[in-house]
């Protein structure tokens, strides 16, 4: 009964999808909103929140802010939840712009499946968690244990691969999702959790008793995690690199949610800080964008520090230390090329 | 000689009846006829009871100890202290996700007002006792119901059915000459109609707009809703067209419409969404991108439309051949007769069955959840127990849900079996 | 369908192609074949179209490559240095164990939910008709989810079952009930083990023989020779028998406690039993609906014609109602036991490695094949659905030659 509206939408759609594949950019602008592919729930990076059905949380604040920076409106996104199994595939597929979902840049993802990562938004590693009351202090000592992982990550091929090198054996409880393996993991399903280290600890923080588990301190892998898009449409990849370099620059630069408006307002002393504002050069015109971008980019979340600080810090639930994530010159790894 | 014997005391009257044993009588007799009337019986009754007895009383304490205030499950827990209960406040802070998924929470109206007329449109196809002038509303709603769910500008709706109008005017002029001038004329004429109309609707504006809702914020039970009806709507027709052409005697359409059928009914559901998600990007012509709901749409409709075909099939075979034969000797050509005589007969023989494709196509809508859709089941498994309030909450939510089926699930079937009856005396 | 020929005419006019009854069926046939065909290279044309935009191609290579991830449950051996192809074997395996399980399960729960639905005794047909409403009438991923739930819920942990004053404890020291699963005891088969085998199979021959010997008995003599206890006694005995002559060669590994779980035994993994169950009660309350239609469609004059025959109720179920409605029951019976086979495909939802899960799940998202591999997973289902059709066809065909 309902054909005929999908003959019209059809139509709207096939006269809508004229332009070429390239310009990801021109569909957003049509198109008014931002499809971001995120996590379908995993505390502190994307949740959907009860009351508000609002989306929150660390990868959430990248797809704000590039919204921001692209429409001007951090609320004019449309979150696509994707799982492990269909986040690339939506993503070729055009069916969302981008992906930020906790997603490691590995060699194969880049090359072979054809997608372009454009930067890292958290540096993360594979741990285990285990409950306290096994007296496990380290990942070696796991010979027999059940392991409890979500498919289709990389943690799965990870964990292969450490059980093969150490010669142990081990029996692997494969689950979809962050919720359901949460729960096998507090009924004793399995005796071990394992996954990025900070999703562990997002997972711990909403456990009823967290200090009854610890994670190991083995870290088997490194997981560079980031926001990514299709080959092929540079332009597109440039804008979202930069948004995400942008919010690392200002916690650098000092510039904050809260100052931005008086250092946006009139060029300052410090020409970096003129220039990714916009009171000075055009780099906002190179983008393709107007000069104000990474000044709304800054404003829809606050910057780097200020958005972990709200969703995954130190005064959340999720309680995780800037580590290898704090700025180079507080002796982490983050390090946004300059803005010049 | 005898003497005529006479007798001291006869009786003229029967004596009352007296009452029967005890052991066969009242509550005694029924207990003894049908739980009790061999050891194979007592035995089972026995199991039986004590079935109940294990299903009540792990159900009944749980139920009754459950509480239905609280803030999060931790809250729950220290109200509930030592009876371990149900946490049913998770139900109550939930239901309007489950329900309508992250539909805009001031306009659940739009939904619910049409979720209502889907029953008054319903009524007229579903009871024979139904006035027939309602079927017109039942071909408004599905206008009314896209307007009244996804909002914006009334135009949108209001021209597709002018164009299904002005289809069906051509149609109605020249199907007197022949079905398959009328059939192409009328599709053209609606098609170019809609084609003339896209300039109307993207230049017009905001006529009697509503809100307009993304399809991506529909979700929870009012997406299986959707899909239910929306995929057993169209596949009616199409399961229509492969019935005819499995039984055609063109060897190729025949073939075509066998090998369709079959296929879709040998690879399991999740298969098709796995292609309507991941593959089926693939085959279109680059650029274009069209929903996912639609892309799910699509496939299960195909999906539906096979089985549906089966049991049209079988209302075909079990017409008399003689209603062929008179159908051809009235001198009617293919569509006349199958529009005529046949169909009308063929699908009324095969209501029971469609309904009960239907059910189980509802029931399937819940794959969905597999492909990542925050359909009931996957916003449970997603967002809802992902959440720190609720984490660990597990049977009230799934039990919330499935309870939501069963209600829509038996009543249809209770229907379908209604129905059965009517028919069956019909026939008679 | 018209048989009226036109008289035949002198020359071939091209409206003949549209007019003319003998033409037009070729005509449309061609029609439609030219518009699949331009339909299906349109598909492939964009298909190719696409995969060059991105800079991809359709290739089976992949299958070649090492998958890189463990399984489970394998039937066969397998390691993450086993190939792609060889982990969809191990998944092809699964689906058709949980398959075979789950529709043998499902045929004696739906049979006696069936028959007994039917009964005098109140209370067990009421308790039947609520198992079937209940569970035809919700969707079998919720059933799947929940009865997973239970097992991982209700059932203790494997930790419960340690120490002296353990809160759980095995059963007949045997067979533990966790929540990562059912540990069974494992036979190992030692020397001489195969003649006690030989022995069995020899024995369930016997049994048969023995059987047809009674029937002809029967249908000769009259004389009804005992069928019951003797055919177990051909069962049991001569294999116990030969059990103790050659020194008791079968002997069981029982599961025992280890470092972090159970180690020995066989174990019947959660996610099995789960998807197992769940499957069996849904389609078995579909299979007791078809056993229902099929018993009710039997005229009620066969029952009260054996009963005046002096045949007990049992008797009268097995041998005269079942035989007859076993005819319109098995072609209702052999498209669940096709529906079980496909739904399988939803134990992605609680992590048991079938082919959905080996092949269309980690397969697919570690290599990112998705074409390939969903081709392949649909060829997969389409060549085990028809296995089964054909199978029970030939058995269908069987039953129903008895028809006169």
């Amino acid at each position: 009964m309902k054909k005929t509206m999908m003959l019209g939408t059809l139509t709207v759609a096939a006269v809508a999808a004229g332009a070429a594949s390239a310009q990801t950019v021109n569909d957003i602008t049509d198109r008014g909103s931002l499809n971001c592919g995120v996590s379908t729930g995993l505390t502190g990076f994307a949740e959907l929140n009860q009351e508000t059905n609002r989306w929150e949380g660390f990868d959430v604040a990248v797809c704000r802010a590039v919204a921001a920076a692209v429409l001007g409106d951090p609320e004019a996104v449309t979150f696509v939840p994707v799982t492990n199994k269909v986040r690339f595939t939506a993503l070729n597929s055009g069916e969302i712009d981008m992906l930020a979902r906790n997603t490691t840049w590995t060699y194969s993802r880049d090359v072979d499946l054809k997608l372009e990562f454009t930067g890292i938004n958290y540096y993360d590693g594979q741990g285990f968690m285990v409950p306290a009351a096994l007296g496990v202090s380290s990942a070696k000592d796991l010979d027999g244990a059940t392991v409890c992982i979500q498919t289709g990550t990389t943690t799965e091929l990870n964990l292969a691969d450490f059980f093969r090198v150490n010669n142990i054996s081990y029996e692997p409880v494969p689950i979809e999702t962050a919720a359901e393996a949460k729960q096998q993991f507090l009924d004793g399903a399995c005796d071990v959790y394992t996954t990025d280290a900070s999703g562990l600890a997002a997972q711990r923080s909403s456990f009823p008793n967290p200090g009854d588990y610890v994670i190991l301190p083995e870290i088997i892998s490194k997981e560079p995690l980031g926001p990514l898009v299709r080959h092929g449409d540079n332009e597109w990849g440039d804008i979202v690199r930069w948004t995400l370099n942008a919010l690392i620059a200002a916690e650098e630069l000092g510039v904050t949610s809260a100052n931005i408006d008086d250092l946006a307002a009139a060029p300052g002393d410090n020409p970096e800080i003129n220039r990714l504002l916009g009171t000075e050069g055009g780099l906002g015109e190179m983008l393709g964008l107007d000069a104000d971008w990474a000044v709304r980019a800054i404003k829809a979340g606050g910057n780097y520090g200020e958005i972990f600080a709200q969703n995954i810090g130190e005064a959340t639930p999720i309680g995780l230390a800037r580590g290898l994530n704090a700025q180079w010159t507080n002796g982490g790894l983050l390090y946004s090329p300059p803005f010049r | 000689m005898a003497e005529p014997r006479t007798a001291a005391f006869v009786r003229h009257d029967q004596l009352p009846p007296s009452p029967p044993p005890a052991a066969e009588t009242g509550v005694i007799k029924w207990l003894r006829e049908n739980l009790f009337s061999s050891v194979l019986n007592s035995v089972l009754t026995l199991a039986a009871l004590y079935c109940i007895y294990a299903l009540l009383s792990g159900f009944l304490p749980w139920f009754f100890n459950g509480v239905w205030d609280a803030e999060s499950v931790r809250d729950c827990n220290e109200q509930m202290g030592e009876n371990r209960g149900g946490c049913f406040a998770a139900i109550e802070a939930t239901w309007r996700q489950m329900v309508f998924g992250i539909y805009p929470n001031d306009i659940y109206w739009r939904p619910v007002t049409a979720f209502v007329l889907l029953w008054v449109a319903f009524a007229p196809v579903l009871f024979q006792a139904v006035p027939r002038k309602l079927l017109y509303f039942t071909l408004l709603y599905p206008f009314l119901a896209y307007w009244l769910v996804w909002g914006g500008t009334v135009l949108i709706p209001v021209l597709a059915l002018l164009g299904l109008v002005v289809g069906y005017v051509v149609y109605s002029r020249l199907v007197d000459q022949s079905f398959a001038m009328g059939f192409l004329g009328g599709v053209l004429a609606a098609a170019i109609f809609w084609w003339l109309s896209g300039f109307i609707t993207s230049n017009a504006g905001d006529v009697l707009a509503l809100r307009e809702v993304a399809t991506r914020n529909i979700g929870g039970f009012m997406l299986n809703m959707i899909l239910g009806v929306v995929c057993v709507s169209l596949s009616l027709p199409l399961g229509i067209v492969l019935a005819l052409g499995r039984q055609s005697s063109m060897p190729i359409i025949k073939w075509i419409c066998v090998i369709f059928i079959e296929f879709v009914r040998g690879v399991p559901l999740i298969t098709l969404l796995f292609v309507a998600n991941v593959v089926l990007a693939y085959f279109l012509p680059p650029g274009t991108n069209f929903d996912l709901i639609l892309r799910v749409i699509i496939m299960i409709t195909m999906f539906a439309g096979a089985y549906i075909a089966e049991v049209i099939r079988g209302g075909l075979a079990a017409l008399p051949r003689g209603q062929y034969e008179a159908a051809d000797s009235l001198g009617l050509d293919y569509a006349q007769s199958m529009r005529l005589i046949i169909l009308p007969q063929a699908l009324k023989i095969s209501i029971p069955g469609i309904v009960n494709v239907a059910v189980g196509l509802f029931k399937d809508t819940t794959l969905v959840s597999v492909i990542s859709m925050f359909d009931l089941v996957g916003i449970i498994r997603g967002p809802i127990l992902a959440s720190t309030e609720w984490n660990g909450v597990y049977w009230e939510v799934f039990g919330f849900a499935a309870c939501l089926f069963f209600i829509i699930c038996y009543g249809i079937s209770q229907y379908s079996q209604w129905l059965e009856r009517q028919l069956a005396t019909d026939r008679r | 369908m018209t048989s009226i020929t036109d008289p035949p005419q002198a020359s071939f006019r091209l409206s003949m192609l549209i007019n003319d009854t003998r033409y037009r069926s070729l005509t449309f046939q061609f029609i439609a074949l030219i518009l699949l065909i331009l339909f299906m290279g349109w598909l492939a044309n964009n298909a190719a179209q696409n995969l060059e935009d991105l800079g991809q191609d359709i290739s089976y290579e992949f299958l070649g490559d090492p998958a890189g991830y463990d399984i489970n449950q394998k039937p066969i051996p397998f390691s993450s240095q086993d190939t792609h192809m060889r982990a969809s074997v191990v998944g092809l395996m699964n689906t058709l164990i949980v398959a075979f399980l789950g529709c043998i399960t499902a045929t004696v729960l739906g049979v006696a939910a069936g028959v007994l639905r039917l009964s005098n005794n109140w209370i067990v047909a009421k308790l039947m008709s609520f198992y079937v409403e209940i569970f035809r009438n919700v969707p079998v991923l919720i059933w799947i989810l929940i009865i997973f739930s239970i097992m991982t819920f209700a059932l203790p942990q494997p930790r419960a079952f340690r120490g002296d004053d353990a809160q759980a404890s095995m059963l007949f020291d045997a067979v533990a009930f966790t929540n990562r699963g059912v540990f069974v005891p494992r036979p190992i088969w030692g020397d001489g083990s195969m003649v006690v085998v030989a022995t069995f199979i020899l024995s369930i021959a016997a049994i048969f023989f023995y059987r047809r010997y009674a029937k002809k008995l029967l249908f000769e003599t009259g004389r009804l020779l005992p069928m019951g206890w003797p055919s177990l006694a051909i069962l049991v005995l001569p294999t116990l028998l030969m059990f103790y002559i050659m020194g008791r060669p079968i002997t069981l590994e029982y599961p025992e406690l280890g470092g972090f779980n159970f180690t020995g035994g066989i174990q019947v993994r959660g996610s099995l039993i789960a998807l197992w169950f769940a499957l069996a009660l849904y389609t078995g309350a579909f299979i007791a609906e078809n056993v229902r239609a099929g018993i009710q469609a039997i005229s009620k004059g066969q029952t009260e014609a054996a009963a005046s025959l002096g045949l007990r109720p049992g008797r009268i179920m097995s041998l005269v109602i079942l035989p007859q409605a076993l005819r319109v029951i098995i072609p209702p019976l052999i498209s669940q036991y096709l529906n079980l086979t496909k739904n399988s495909s939803l134990a992605i939802a609680v992590g048991y490695m079938d082919i959905t899960g080996t092949l269309g799940g980690i397969t697919l998202n570690q290599t990112g094949r998705a074409i390939e591999a969903i081709l392949l997973l649909m060829l997969f289902y389409l060549l085990v659905s028809l296995g089964i059709s054909a199978i029970m066809n030939v058995y269908n065909n069987a039953v129903k030659l008895k028809e006169r």
